[in-house]
Formats: C-alpha cells, sequence, structure tokens
C-alpha cells in the first residue's frame, strides 16, 4: 500500500512562561492508503499534537520546530510539503483533502447557526465550482422550458444569472461573483448556490445515518442530542470526502451504545469512500474495534507502531505491555505503571521511558533508542529489540 | 456473614441491595439515573417517595412492610419510620449518617476547594463531625495521606499543583477520614488515565480489604464493573433492569438491553470482535418516558404487553433479576 502521509522528524514544541514544553520529539510516521491508523497513549503523549500538526492547527505558543509531513495526492500522485504550503494553499487542504473530528461534538459546532448552514459552508468553501455547475444546469433548465418565473428569478437577471454561473462552474473564484456578493441588490443571484449547497448538505446527513435529515439540518446544535452532534460533526468532515479524516477521540464523550454506532459509522465510512482515517483514542478497546495498524505514544514519542493483532498478542515495548497490564479485564490481576507520566517541561535524558522501566539498562539513560523494524509491520524503539 | 446495610427503594418500586462487605456495580448511560440514585442514597437528595435503610435489622424493616400493607397510618409506623428510614432523617440525623457513608465524586477537578490546601480539605470531615481536634487531626491526616499514597510534605500544597490521579487520591483520603463503613463512587476514573485508574482501583480494593468497607461503585465502563464488582446493577431511564453477579451478568445476560450492552462495550482483544449489536435510536428523555416497559422503543423482542405494562424486577435464579417480559 502506497503512504498517504509521510511524516518525518516532526519536533513541536510550546514556549510557555515554566519553559519549553516538548510535545512531540522526533516523530516518524506514516499513514498508508486506505488504512485506519491508530494512535493511542495517555494524556499529554502528544497524541492530539499530532494530529493538529498535519493540519498545522497547534495552537499559541505551540509551535513546530522542524520535520516534514508529505501529503501524497490520491487522484493525481502529487507530493505536497504541508509544512511548507502558503497559508491560503493550507486552507483549501483543510477539510477539503484533509478534515478532522473533534472530540467534543457540542463544542465543535458554533451553537449560533443551524446544522445546515454549517455543512453548506463546506460546500460553498471546498466545492464552490461544483455548486455552480449544478445551479447552472438547473437555472438552464428552468430556462429552456421558459420556466424562469418558476425558478424565482426577476426577468432583467435571467441571463446575468446563468453567466454568472457559467463563471463560477468555469473559475470558482473569478473576481466579479465575489465583487457582486457584496452588493445587495444581486447578492441573490447568488443564492441558488447555497440551495444546491442545502440540497447537498441534506444527502450528506442522510450518509451519516440521520434520520429525518432535512428537518435535522434546520436545527440549531443544541436540539440535538450528543450522538446526532457527533453525526452532524463527522458528516461535516466527511463533507469533500477527504483522503484523510482525523478523528481525535470521536467517542470519548459518548455512551456505549452510541459509541458502538459511531464505530460502525466509521468502518462503513472507509469501507465506502476508500479514506484513510487516523483515528486517536486513549482506549484501547476502542482502537481493537476500528484500527488497522497503532502507534503508541509517550511523553511525545512513539514507542511502537505494528498492526493491530501484533500488539495485542506480541507486544514488545515495556511501555506497550504495561498499557495492556492495566486495562481492566475480568479475571485479570490489574498491575500498575510505577511512577508517573514523564514531565513534558524537564524530560528524562535517553529514552522517555527508562524511570518506570523494569528492564532499563544504563544506555537507555544515555542514548533515545530509534524506531527501527523488528518484523513485517512491527516498529520498536527499544534497546532491547 | 451478610446483612444488608442498605436498600434503596426507587421511585418505580425497584429495590436494591447492597450487602455489608459488598461491592456493588451500577452500570448504565448517561441520563440513566446513576449519579441521582448515590446522592440519594448518601442522601445528599431527599427521595421523593420511597424508603432508604441504612444498617436497620431485618425485622423491622419486616415490621414497616407488614404496618405499610395494612394500610393504616398509625403512629407505630410513623415513629418506626422516623426513626429508621434514612429519606425521613434531616439535620443531624443527616449529618450523623454522613458520618458512616461517605461519597467520592466523578470530577478531581471540580470536586476539590481550589482555595483550600490539601491538608484542610482532608481536614473538613473531621472537623464538620467533631470527630478529633488538636494534634490528633495533624496525626490523623499524615496517616490518611499516607494510606492513599501520598506524601505528609504534600499535605501544605493546593489542588492544582497535583495531577488527576493524586487529586482523586486526595478526594477518597477526604472520604475515608471520618472511617465510614460505606462509600459511594461516582464514576471516580473516568476522567483519568488508564494507568492511573489502574492503581486507584488496586487502591480501592486494598482500602476496602483493609477497613472492611461496602461499595457501591457507579461508572459506565463494563469492563471495569466486571472485573472489581462481586454484584452488578444496569439501570436504564432511571430505572434497575438486571442485577446479578459479574458472570451472570457479562456472559449470560438476560435482559435485552443488557445483552446489548456487553456487545457494545468495546474490548481491547481483537479475537474477540464479534457478536456485536448495534441497538438503534438514542435513550430517550427521562423527563418524559415512553410507557410500559421504557426500552421497548429500541428493543427486538417488544411486544404489546410490553407497550403497556411496566415488568417487575423478578429473580430467575439465585441472585440474579431481570425486568423483562421476554428476557433471553
Amino acid at each position: 500500500m502506497k503512504d498517504l502521509v509521510k511524516i518525518r522528524d516532526l519536533t513541536v514544541r510550546f514556549y510557555t512562561y515554566e519553559g519549553v514544553v516538548h510535545a512531540i520529539d522526533d516523530l516518524d510516521l506514516d499513514i498508508r492508503q486506505g488504512e485506519t491508523l491508530g494512535i493511542v497513549g495517555e494524556t499529554g503523549s502528544g497524541k492530539s499534537m499530532t494530529a493538529l500538526a498535519i493540519l498545522r492547527l497547534i495552537p499559541y505558543p505551540g509551535k513546530i520546530e522542524s520535520g516534514s509531513i508529505v501529503f501524497c495526492d490520491k487522484d493525481s500522485g502529487a507530493e505536497t510539503e504541508l509544512l511548507k504550503l502558503r497559508e491560503d494553499r493550507m486552507r483549501a487542504i483543510r477539510g477539503n483533502k484533509i478534515s478532522m473530528v473533534f472530540q467534543e461534538p457540542g463544542a465543535a459546532l458554533n451553537p449560533v447557526y443551524t446544522i445546515g448552514d454549517q455543512i453548506s459552508e463546506v460546500f460553498l468553501l471546498h466545492r464552490r465550482q461544483e455548486l455552480g455547475y449544478r445551479a447552472r444546469e438547473r437555472v438552464g433548465n428552468l430556462l429552456s422550458n421558459g420556466n424562469g418565473l418558476a425558478a424565482g428569478l426577476k426577468r432583467p437577471f435571467w441571463h446575468w444569472q446563468s453567466r454568472l454561473y457559467n463563471k463560477i462552474a468555469e473559475e470558482p473564484h473569478a473576481f466579479e461573483p465575489r465583487l457582486l456578493s457584496h452588493i445587495p441588490l444581486f447578492r441573490r443571484l447568488l443564492w441558488r448556490l447555497r440551495d444546491e449547497a442545502n440540497l447537498l448538505t441534506i444527502n450528506m446527513l442522510k450518509d451519516v445515518e440521520i434520520p429525518d435529515a432535512a428537518r435535522v439540518a434546520a436545527h440549531y446544535p443544541h436540539e440535538l442530542s450528543g450522538g446526532m452532534k457527533q453525526r452532524a460533526v463527522i458528516a461535516m468532515a466527511l463533507a469533500c470526502s477527504p483522503e484523510l479524516l482525523i478523528a481525535d477521540e470521536p467517542t470519548t464523550s459518548l455512551d456505549v451504545t452510541i459509541q458502538a454506532q459511531m464505530l460502525e459509522l466509521f468502518r462503513r465510512i472507509k469501507a465506502d469512500k476508500g479514506a484513510s482515517v487516523l483515528f486517536i483514542t486513549h482506549n484501547l478497546g476502542v482502537a481493537s474495534e476500528v484500527c488497522d495498524r497503532v502507534g503508541v505514544m509517550y511523553a511525545g514519542r512513539l514507542c511502537e507502531v505494528c498492526t493491530i493483532e501484533e500488539l495485542f498478542l506480541h507486544p514488545l515495548h515495556p511501555y506497550t505491555k504495561a498499557l495492556l497490564d492495566a486495562v481492566p479485564m475480568p479475571g485479570k490481576e490489574l498491575h500498575t505503571i510505577p511512577g508517573a507520566l514523564a514531565d513534558a517541561l524537564n524530560p528524562p535524558p535517553g529514552c522517555r521511558f527508562h524511570p518506570r522501566c523494569p528492564s532499563a539498562t544504563p544506555l537507555c539513560q544515555q542514548e533515545r533508542p530509534k524506531l527501527k523494524a523488528v518484523a513485517k509491520d512491527h516498529m520498536v524503539a527499544c534497546y532491547l529489540y | 456473614m451478610r446483612r444488608p446495610v442498605g436498600a434503596v427503594k426507587a421511585v418505580d418500586g425497584v429495590s436494591l441491595a447492597i450487602k455489608r462487605g459488598q461491592w456493588l456495580g451500577l452500570v448504565g448511560e448517561s441520563g440513566c439515573g446513576k449519579t441521582t440514585l448515590a446522592k440519594t442514597v448518601v442522601r445528599l437528595l431527599r427521595p421523593t417517595s420511597g424508603h432508604i435503610y441504612f444498617d436497620v435489622p431485618d425485622e423491622t424493616k419486616a415490621l414497616i412492610e407488614d404496618l405499610e400493607s395494612q394500610g393504616k397510618n398509625n403512629s407505630k409506623l410513623t415513629y418506626l419510620l422516623k426513626e429508621n428510614d434514612l429519606g425521613t432523617f434531616s439535620g443531624d440525623r443527616v449529618r450523623l449518617f454522613h458520618r458512616r457513608a461517605q461519597l467520592v465524586h466523578q470530577d478531581p477537578f471540580t470536586s476539590l476547594d481550589p482555595r483550600m490546601k490539601i491538608k484542610n480539605t482532608v481536614a473538613e470531615p473531621l472537623k464538620i463531625h467533631r470527630v478529633l481536634s488538636g494534634h490528633a487531626v495533624e496525626t490523623a491526616i499524615e496517616e490518611l495521606l499516607g494510606r492513599v499514597g501520598l506524601t505528609a510534605g504534600q499535605s501544605e500544597r493546593y489542588p492544582h499543583q497535583f495531577s488527576g490521579g493524586q487529586r482523586q487520591r486526595i478526594a477518597i483520603a477526604r472520604a475515608l477520614a471520618t472511617k465510614p463503613e460505606f462509600i459511594a463512587f461516582d464514576e471516580p476514573t473516568s476522567a483519568l488515565d488508564v494507568s492511573v485508574q489502574a492503581q486507584i482501583l488496586n487502591l480501592l480494593k486494598d482500602l476496602k480489604k483493609e477497613f472492611g468497607l461496602t461499595y457501591l461503585y457507579i461508572t459506565h465502563e463494563l469492563l471495569i464493573a466486571e472485573s472489581v464488582c462481586d454484584y452488578i446493577a444496569v439501570m436504564y431511564l432511571g430505572k434497575v433492569v438486571e442485577m446479578g453477579r459479574p458472570e451472570e451478568i457479562f456472559h449470560a445476560p438476560r435482559h435485552p438491553y443488557a445483552q446489548s450492552l456487553v456487545a457494545a462495550t468495546p474490548v481491547p482483544d481483537p479475537k474477540r470482535r464479534v457478536g456485536r449489536i448495534v441497538l438503534p435510536g438514542e435513550v430517550p428523555s427521562p423527563s418524559n418516558p415512553p410507557p410500559g416497559c421504557t426500552f421497548h422503543p429500541r428493543c427486538s423482542r417488544a411486544s404489546k404487553e410490553c407497550h403497556e405494562l411496566e415488568p417487575p424486577l423478578e429473580p430467575v435464579g439465585g441472585d440474579h433479576y431481570v425486568a423483562c417480559f421476554h428476557p433471553l
């Protein structure tokens, strides 16, 4: 399988008053086409920061220090270095080629716009050309039937309007439509674009199994339940059929039965659309349900990357083993990891896990172990292997 | 020797008994009334109707039931309820009860006063209940903090200087301060990481053994309930739909809701990836529950009977109870 995203030597630091926080340290990770890659780890291990770094959305005072993130477009095969991209080009990728589902659906939605408006926005931003085509076709049909009035058009504007849609269809960000949208009298010429976007939105909502989609589209976020809101957020993320969908703990705030519905939805989306999913979670049970491969993160570094079966059957890194032992399972003694999570301000030298590791050697205290392949599809960063 | 120390009679006629020394797990989705139940048990809320008994002999309870069934509102019944039913307690009686029963809240980030040093936080119950005074308080705090895995040197610090796991330890130390017999935990590990969660659960196990405590443990994670609890009650929309020992609930659930809840739980084992039942729809609003069995709109086995009548909680063998007309 070909790689969709290649992350190399990614380093993210936060310059806070207390000191420099090493959020991500020399991270190497590949996301392949059509796979679900899980990132598991505890709070503060840098899972979410990895996701935000791919979209270049690291909040202040964080900074991407070095490294490269290469995005290989599946259709055109073009390789783009995301970290060197101009901001407006990056904006064309966000929500279009790469989109994200956040943990808290209530916080991800704007409370003062309807669900429909918020999803339409994605189409109006990234799919203007398609909307132009659709609008032109519809108006063209109505005009050729002599049904201009039925189309809700005022006579003197008919031909202007069809010319305008032509323009948008050919050149989505042309100057004239943009100018006209600022003049109140002519703004209504563009309303049809919004109507077309609304139709696409309702289709999208049906796609994520929202019953009565047309009614839900007119609702405000507070009128929906948590599961519904998360479905709407997923619909928004999927609106432009992204090649990479980043899901940052999408089921953490949901109930078990709703979580099961969501995981089922994610599996279906992957099968239908062939998108890659970067699935961030702290719940190993959820990871085992949806992921093909997993990366285990500890204190800003990857300790192990392997297939999901390998993770549970043959975990290699001592941290992975300890993490699996800490999961409550019936009939099993609960093991704890001694010590506390590494301090991100003053991380221990060498391997960051060595103060808590039962098999640490003097070498572990001095030098950082590199991620190396020990078997097919199994990489581990530990001197034991 | 097993003696019930507390019993809750829910509004809809469902009773729940927690035996002394038991670790009862209460599982269910958000909005099903788990937290309300726990708060009522420790009398932070007053029940609208029904009785809560804490360490009341069986004979007294039988007598009360007997008198009630006669339907006479006589002075003896009133007296007995006033003496024994926690639901009627107020003022000092509640305070005395709180010395024996404590609650640990869900979120350790909001349950501790940010402007109080933790030694004062832990000492507060001792002062309110006038258990100890003077230097004895200091030594007691040291002992308590040591018992939950914190050092005495940390007692001068404020909550924000601690991590989530440590804060939950402080909350547990505070609950232990009055040497209670019963502690209710309201999702104590839901805000914590897996490894910290394991530490807290092990701590709870040790404390229970050491002090002979009785636990009511609320959680939405079935794996935790299965691995630590002795007895489990599954709630749906304010009602207990199934009660039983963990192996009964998890390997032979009888209520369709319990079955789908067990099946929906993600298990960290790719080999157990089979047999998922995805429930349609969502939990209805508790303010307007469906008539009859509250689960019937989502249930695949629902019949006409379920739409109209409310199934009672009935024993199906041993300690296993199910509220369903068509159990599996």
